[in-house]
C-alpha cells in the first residue's frame, strides 16, 4: 500500500482512465443507487428530454472518482467531497479522473480532482479534503 | 413556490447501511476494494469492519418533505457535497433526513433557471451528525411552468 504522506503540495494521484461508459454500466448504477431517471438508461426517454442519446449519472462519475483514494483507507478518510458537475457524459466517453494536491495544512490534504473526457473537456470537477488520523 | 419551501424538513428515516446494497454499489462505480467488501479485509482494518463508498448515502431514503413536489422529469444535477465525521461502518444503523436550504433564481442560457439546494443529513442512534450532503438541483423554466411534454 501506497502512502498519502510523502506526496508534495503540485504532485498528483496516478490517474486513472475508465473503460468506454457502456449502458450496462448505468443500467448497473441504476440499480444500485435506485436512481431510475430513464435519461440514463433508455434512448427515447433522452431523446424526448432533448439530449442527444443517454447520459451517465452525475453520481456514477462522482462516485467513480472516490476511487482515486480508496486505497488509503488506514491513513485517514474523505472528510469533505463537493463536485460540480459541468458536462455530460455519453455512451462510449473515455473518462480520466485526477486529483491534484493543492495545499496541506495540519492533518488535511485539499485536493482539486476532476474528470475529463476523451477530447480534454471537463465533465466534473471539484475539492476533496483528506483528513489524516 | 419553491421558494416557500425553504426551511422545511423531512422526518427522520432509519437506514442500514447493508452489506449487500454496498457491495453492489462498490461494483456499480467500478471500485469492488476489499475494504468495501472483504470481511476478513474489513475486520483487520482500523475500522474493524468495512465501510461504505463515500457517494453511498445517494442510496438512503430521506424521507418526505410535506409540500416539495418536484418534478419527476426534467432536473439537472449541478452540484452535489458530502461531508464527513468518519466513514459509514457495513451493518450500521443511520437516521437520515432533508432539509430545503434554499432556492433562488438566475437568468441563464434557457431561460430563467431555478436552484434548489436539499441539505441531507445522517445521524447515529443518539442524534450524533456522522455525514451531511448537499445537492444542488437545477429547474429550468420549461419544466417548473409544465412546459415539457
Amino acid at each position: 500500500m501506497s502512502t498519502l504522506t510523502e506526496l508534495q503540495v503540485g504532485g498528483s494521484l496516478k490517474d486513472i482512465q475508465l473503460a468506454p461508459v457502456t449502458r450496462i454500466d448505468l443500467i448497473k448504477y441504476a440499480g444500485a443507487s435506485g436512481d431510475f431517471n430513464p435519461i440514463h438508461t433508455i434512448d427515447e426517454e433522452a431523446k424526448k428530454a432533448g439530449l442527444p442519446g443517454i447520459i451517465a449519472h452525475g453520481m456514477w462519475t462522482m462516485g467513480n472518482l472516490s476511487k482515486l483514494f480508496t486505497e488509503y483507507y488506514e491513513e485517514g478518510f474523505i472528510q469533505d467531497f463537493s463536485i460540480r458537475f459541468k458536462g455530460m457524459v455519453f455512451l462510449n466517453d473515455v473518462i480520466t479522473l485526477k486529483a491534484t494536491l493543492h495545499e496541506k495544512k495540519e492533518n488535511k490534504l485539499y485536493f482539486n480532482v476532476q474528470a475529463i473526457n476523451q477530447s480534454g473537456n471537463e465533465v466534473l470537477k471539484g475539492k476533496v479534503v483528506y483528513q489524516f488520523y | 413556490m419553491f421558494k416557500e419551501q425553504i426551511g422545511k424538513r423531512s422526518n427522520r428515516v432509519k437506514n442500514t447501511v447493508e452489506r449487500g446494497a454496498v457491495k453492489k454499489f462498490a461494483e456499480a462505480i467500478g471500485d469492488p476494494h476489499p475494504i468495501y467488501v472483504d470481511e476478513e479485509t474489513g475486520r483487520r482494518s482500523r475500522y474493524r469492519n468495512n465501510i461504505a463508498p463515500p457517494t453511498f448515502p445517494r442510496i438512503f431514503d430521506y424521507g418526505v418533505i410535506e409540500g416539495l413536489n418536484l418534478p419527476n422529469k426534467g432536473l439537472i444535477h449541478g452540484e452535489q457535497t458530502f461531508r464527513y465525521v468518519r466513514p459509514l461502518l457495513v451493518g450500521e444503523d443511520i437516521y437520515c433526513f432533508s432539509v430545503v436550504k434554499n432556492y433562488f433564481e438566475k437568468k441563464g442560457n434557457f431561460g430563467e433557471m431555478g436552484f434548489l439546494v436539499l441539505e441531507s443529513f445522517g445521524e447515529d442512534s443518539s442524534g450524533n451528525n456522522l455525514f451531511s450532503s448537499t445537492s444542488t438541483i437545477v429547474i429550468s423554466e420549461a419544466v417548473r411552468k409544465g412546459r415539457t411534454k
